[in-house]
């Protein structure tokens, strides 16, 4: 009978054993070196930091095992991987308000020589005690990027309103322009001045998230301030004006607009089909190798109708930010400290961030011969060298998703005629208070 | 009883005793991994706040009362898939139950539709979702709307893709149901004179009760407890005015930081709200079953 039993629970044991969801397979090395486990936030260089972790492990036989999230699910994924025994040891937040739900699991990079490269305290997150939780890896631009091609054709036509691109450097100029060249689409060959403002959850972060940026960078720099509990909404109808031209210069008609997704934009504006597109130095990725050649490629500013805002340049900063989980293995600590130090001053390192992944980074060890080669990027360059006050990213300090969700419906409801302007404002300033309170009430 | 017979069964209660742990073991061990430990722990996190869910910490009813307060969405997930659930039930069941009459009566090529009506059923919900978002968006592009254009689009939309989905299913059991009748019971009624309106009502239906338990029940609770399907067509949009449930629930959870717990909550409510209608609805037609 025992004999029995013992036969009864191996099977048990066995049947329960495959129930076991199949770990994915960790390039085991030599235990006592640690070993990192990145969870990268951006699918787009996903093969990239796979090769650049098989080039360490074979230079230094730590093991080093990259996991990307699929597109929208970091968050998801960071909260199961975490609970996991195989924790990840390097992550990413978004920026102080991401921070906010993870500060318990960073580790302070205070030490780091990570932290020693970096150019200045603007790439970091800080907590209120000094530690250093997070660090900007990648540094990105977004404006209003547009087909210089499409553009000197437009001048050229009879009874445009400017004679080249530089001559738009205010709301007024850029309405004018948008205007005229959707009246002229036709002979133009374009759908549209604008490329499809799409509401689908791949393009939506366009508008509730980076566009709603200018009003609070412009609220910020009145009140000299860099975060707040209640937003005023000072420069809301500036951002209503701005978005107006976006859904009524368009290439589809505002109906559309919830289904359209990122890939319908990159599509009209890669075709041709559109002049302007809101997007950043990212999106080289999405429209090159199209109809629209590099060289081609441009940036401006986005503009929304504020004095002085001839001299503003383009939108720059980070929501890239790389941490070292507190929680994990004392070696594995250790290991991912190497493995960053690693990458960002060893050729290789240097080499795959700066061209094959094509980011611009805020450390001191990418000089010159790092130079990204996305045109896009060299455009945002110019504008800092032409002495333009770069736009901040103050959407790291929106109280939370939530803010942004429900301000982009009601951006989609008055965009598509459903809704009225009235609901994106008490979204905007009302939202902010209640989630600020939500967020922050401990 | 004989006696050799008595000593099978002793036999058999022996071997019974022997295996029962052998082939029950396995299964308990699997069903309290799969389901009970995280129903267990699913039920404590519901009053706890947490960001992982090693990590918790107990704080009470809090997160069932902010369901109630400061959420605003759990009361319109619960009306829309309520009024979905109404809907979808009737219209499938009645539909599958047509077809399967139609495909009992001896036509030709009754193998081939039945087969043809059945397939959609073997298609995944996110690929369905995807396929008809695609046929119902090219179909609205007609009149210059999309399907997230207004949750009424989003409905309908999400009808039509569940009766396409699950009438075939449905048919298969109403036709096993609808066979299984007695010939003589039908031949005598039609001697009685009864035409075939009664035929259906006073015969037919009352025979095939079971089925319909089986199927309202399946359609009931596949309704209730419909994620795929909403994510693919819709996912919610616009503002969540077309999310259901379940979808609900898994944005509450993955897409608010800090309301986990409150998610959480959420699925322990809709777990007794399913549990509910589940039982009650199989009182009610397991009582105008009838014997043969």
């Amino acid at each position: 009978m025992r004999m029995k039993k013992a036969t009864a629970f191996g099977l048990a044991a066995l049947m329960a054993a495959t129930m076991i969801p199949a770990v994915p397979a960790m390039a085991k090395g030599d235990d006592s070196k640690g070993s990192v486990y990145y969870l990268n936030f951006k699918p787009e260089q996903a093969d990239q930091w796979s090769d650049l972790a098989k080039k360490y492990t074979d230079e230094t036989g730590v093991p080093v095992t990259v996991v990307t999230a699929a597109s929208g699910t970091y968050e998801s994924t960071l909260k199961s991987e975490m609970a996991k025994d195989e924790v990840p040891t390097l992550f990413q937040v978004n920026g102080p308000v991401g921070l906010a739900s993870w500060k318990d699991y960073c580790y302070d990079l205070k030490d780091s020589d990570v932290y020693k490269n970096v150019e200045s305290d603007d790439f970091v997150l800080k907590d209120d005690s000094g530690a250093v939780d997070g660090i900007a890896y990648v540094i990105e631009t977004y404006g209003l990027i547009y087909n210089k091609a499409l553009l000197k054709k437009y001048c050229e036509m009879d009874g445009a309103v400017i004679k080249s691109a530089d001559e738009i450097n205010n709301f007024e100029t850029l309405k004018k322009v948008a205007d005229d060249i959707q009246a002229k689409k036709d002979d133009l060959g374009v759908d549209g001045a604008f490329t499809s403002a799409g509401f689908d959850s791949s393009s939506d972060w366009r508008f509730k998230t980076h566009l709603a940026n200018l009003p609070i960078y412009y609220e910020y720099k009145e009140d000299g301030i860099t975060s707040t509990d209640a937003i005023k909404g000072t420069y809301l109808d500036n951002f209503k004006n701005l978005f107006d031209l976006y859904i009524t210069d368009s290439t589809c008609e505002p109906s559309l607009l919830s289904s359209k997704t990122i890939d319908d934009a990159n599509a009209e504006f890669g075709l041709g089909e559109a002049v302007f597109y809101q997007n950043g130095t990212w999106a080289y990725d999405s429209i090159k190798d199209n109809e629209v050649a590099d060289e081609d490629m441009g940036m401006l500013p986005i503009y929304i109708g504020v004095d002085g805002e001839e001299d503003q340049g383009l939108c720059t900063g980070s929501e890239n930010y790389w941490c070292v989980n507190k929680k994990a293995d004392e070696k594995d600590i250790q290991a991912t400290l190497d493995f960053l130090s690693w990458v960002i001053t060893s050729d290789e390192g240097r080499e795959s961030i700066s061209q094959e992944m094509g980011f611009t980074t805020p450390f001191k060890t990418f000089d010159e011969n790092y130079e990204s080669t996305n045109p896009l990027v060299k455009a945002a360059n110019e504008y800092v060298k032409a002495g333009k006050t770069p736009v901040s990213w103050n959407f790291t300090t929106m109280p939370s998703e939530e803010w942004k969700n429900q301000v982009g419906s009601a951006m989609l409801e008055y965009a598509q005629g459903t809704g009225e302007w009235d609901a994106v404002k008490t979204a905007f300033v009302d939202g902010w208070a209640k989630e600020y309170k939500a967020a922050n009430e401990g | 009883m004989h006696p050799q017979e008595k000593g099978r069964e002793n036999m058999q209660n022996k071997m019974m005793k022997k295996y029962f742990p052998v082939f029950v073991l396995p299964t308990l061990l699997a069903f309290t991994i799969g389901f009970i430990v995280p129903f267990i722990m699913g039920v404590y996190l519901s009053f706890c706040k947490f960001t992982t869910v090693t990590d918790a910490k107990f704080v009470g009813l809090q997160n069932y009362v902010k369901i109630f307060t400061e959420d605003g969405t759990f009361g319109h997930a619960l009306w829309y898939t309520t009024a979905f659930t109404v809907v979808s039930v009737v219209l499938i069941n009645v539909i599958g139950f047509a077809v399967a009459l139609l495909l009992t009566k001896k036509i030709k090529g009754t193998n081939v539709f039945r087969t043809v009506f059945f397939m959609p059923n073997l298609i995944g919900g996110i690929i369905l979702g995807y396929v008809w978002q695609l046929l119902l968006n090219g179909l609205l592009l007609q009149i210059n709307k999309t399907l997230t254009y207004s949750s009424v689009y989003g409905f309908w939309g999400l009808v039509i893709l569940m009766c396409w989905q699950q009438i075939g299913y449905m048919m298969i059991i109403y036709i096993a149901g609808i066979q299984n009748i007695p010939g003589e019971l039908i031949e005598a009624a039609q001697i009685d004179g009864a035409n075939k309106g009664q035929l259906l009502k006073h015969v037919i239906i009352p025979m095939v009760m079971p089925s319909i338990t089986i199927c309202t029940f399946l359609t009931l609770t596949n309704s209730f407890k419909l994620f795929d399907q909403n994510l693919a067509l819709t996912n919610g949009e616009p503002s969540n005015m077309s999310e259901m449930l379940a979808l609900n629930i898994y944005n509450t959870f993955y897409g608010r930081t800090g309301w986990e717990g409150v998610g959480q909550a959420k699925a322990v409510i809709f777990f007794i709200l399913v549990g509910a209608i589940a039982m009650i609805q199989n009182r009610l037609t397991r009582s105008k079953e009838v014997q043969q």
